[in-house]
């Protein structure tokens, strides 16, 4: 973990109530795909965990979803702003797990840390398949992104309004896959669970007090005891976690 | 050059910051940042007989210039601080600790307190007594003298080291749970606790933390926490350790000013995991800049 003043380079919606963040800072701290800053927002007492979307250099991407009044607020943030982040949080993907063939599912906001994750996976030359599930057309972001380096991308809306419709699970049932990653909201998580036909890792997400490990706020039980989600977390082995 | 040393309970300390309980968890994970030897003490995550996992969550809400936490006190027991904990706290951390004890019965504070005992690094006791008695029907031992007096005095005959007992502010009267731990044996009372809070997701139209109520934290408690600290300092004649809120050199002197003879500082630690080593750092320059010469000559000075 780092602590370190960031600079914003860029800061745009990129789809409905999400936007895409660009800063330049000390990255160093940051060592594997998952992993997530947690940023001070002028006049906000907690800070504000994001997980990194990509990482060229030092330069950092952040996707975030305007859901409350300090993600409204990081969306006014204009270029030049600084930002105070501690970097390098969370366990992140463990990559030397993946088979050949790995499929990345990711739902709304948890689809971003899968983007670092699928250019390391490919950068190890694994081929990559994503599916990536959002509720309507207009919250679609990255599957451009995400064609570049998979060798397949399906995108699944509920309504149907874009790509297949439905749930990233009714996509998953009909692929192979060696091994999966995911992230997104805990329903789909736990859907998730019940079909994969391999082992996987899930990315949780928990209202978080320091994200460092100090204050316990965020702890959930495993079959191996319990666990910081922000710290021994937030990715868990599927053959860990207690649903 | 100033002196920033203070003597607690007969210990001395290089100076009067103490990371508070629960929001330092043993140490190690601040020591990767910084040399944690430079803090006065620590306080360790409150430690019960049993391991604990604490309360479902969501345990955290954050509110205006502060926080609500309903972690219950998770911890991994008495015997695993013991054999684990401490041992790894030890390599990072050379001066004495202060330990930090909870139960939900007398004879739950007793055995911890015995148990942890023979650790020579533990300098202190501090004794939280806001949990709920189980057999009281559930009253926190700090909102009765009766039960608070029951508590210290027998912890009193489980150990020789100094107690310091953790003064809930969910009371009508705090002065008078200080008056009871001090008539029971106290060496020293360390005050506030968290004040008991709410908040209300607007979107679900529930609680935010799973636990409906949890303890407010954070400079929105400090007037409160000072207030208290006035009081108490007026009430007793033991050394207070002054917390709640505190996240500057500035708050240091003032809960000093007030009546603390050290102080702890809690919720800045989890927003900036620096707040300790920073507060530290400024201290003797805020103290010339206030003309003070000796830390500990102004405790209880602004009475």
């Amino acid at each position: 973990m780092k602590q370190t003043v960031f600079t914003v380079t860029e800061n745009r919606t990129i789809a409905r109530n999400t936007c895409l963040m660009t800063l330049r800072g000390d990255t160093a701290a940051i060592t594997s795909p998952g992993q997530f800053v947690n940023l001070r927002l002028e006049g906000r007492y907690l800070r504000r965990p994001i997980s990194v979307c990509d990482l060229n250099g030092d330069c950092l991407t952040l996707i975030y979803k305007v859901v409350g009044g300090g993600t409204a607020q990081m969306r006014e943030l204009k270029p030049g702003c600084s930002l105070d982040l501690l970097t390098g949080l969370g366990n992140g993907y463990d990559l030397s797990k993946s088979t050949d063939s790995p499929l990345l599912v990711g739902g709304g906001v948890g689809v971003p840390p899968l983007y670092l994750l699928s250019k390391s996976l490919a950068a190890a030359g694994r081929k990559v398949k994503a599916i990536l599930g959002f509720n309507t057309r207009d919250e679609v972001f990255f599957e451009e992104e995400f064609s570049q380096i998979c060798t397949e991308v399906v995108i699944a809306t509920a309504d149907g309004s874009y790509g297949k419709r439905g749930f990233v699970t009714d996509v998953m049932k009909e692929m192979t896959y060696g091994y999966f990653y995911t992230c997104g909201p805990e329903p789909m998580l736990k859907a998730i669970d019940k079909i994969a036909v391999t082992s996987g890792q899930f990315s949780f997400e928990e209202r978080m007090g320091c994200g460092f490990g100090a204050c316990m706020g965020c702890s959930c039980m495993t079959k191996y005891g319990s666990k910081r989600i922000c710290r021994d977390g937030p990715v868990l082995t599927r053959e860990e976690i207690i649903w | 050059m100033v002196n920033t040393s203070v003597t607690l309970c007969g210990i001395r300390l290089d100076n009067p910051i103490i990371p508070a309980s629960g929001t330092f968890g043993f140490g190690y994970e601040f020591a990767e940042l910084y040399d944690i030897n430079l803090l006065g003490s620590l306080s360790i995550k409150g430690t019960t007989k049993e391991p604990r996992f604490g309360n479902p969550t969501p345990r955290i809400a954050e509110c205006p210039s502060g926080m609500i936490n309903s972690v219950g006190l998770q911890n991994p027991g008495a015997e695993a601080v013991l054999k684990e904990e401490l041992p790894r706290l030890k390599r990072c951390f050379s001066k004495p600790i202060m330990a930090n004890v909870s139960g939900f019965s007398t004879e739950e504070y007793v055995t911890t307190v015995e148990r942890l005992d023979t650790e020579a690094q533990i300098g202190w006791f501090e004794i939280n007594i806001s949990c709920p008695n189980v057999h009281g029907g559930g009253m926190s031992f700090g909102t009765s003298s009766s039960a608070a007096s029951s508590v210290v005095s027998a912890v009193r005959r489980a150990t020789a080291k100094p107690l310091i007992i953790k003064l809930s502010p969910n009371v009508t009267d705090i002065t008078e749970i200080a008056k009871a731990c001090e008539a029971a044996g106290a060496d020293g009372i360390s005050l506030i606790n968290t004040l008991l809070g709410m908040r209300i997701d607007l979107r679900r139209k529930k609680p935010v933390v799973a636990n409906r109520m949890g303890g407010l934290s954070g400079p929105a408690v400090f007037p409160v926490a000072l207030r208290m600290v006035w009081q108490v300092y007026e009430a007793v004649r033991l050394p207070i350790v002054g917390m709640g809120g505190v996240c500057s050199a500035e708050d240091v002197i003032e809960m000093m000013l007030a009546g603390a003879t050290a102080v702890e500082v809690g919720a800045a630690n989890l927003v900036d995991p620096f707040a300790c080593r920073d507060i530290v750092r400024k201290l003797p320059e805020v103290m010339a800049q206030y003309g003070i010469q000796n830390l500990s000559d102004i405790t209880g000075g602004a009475h």
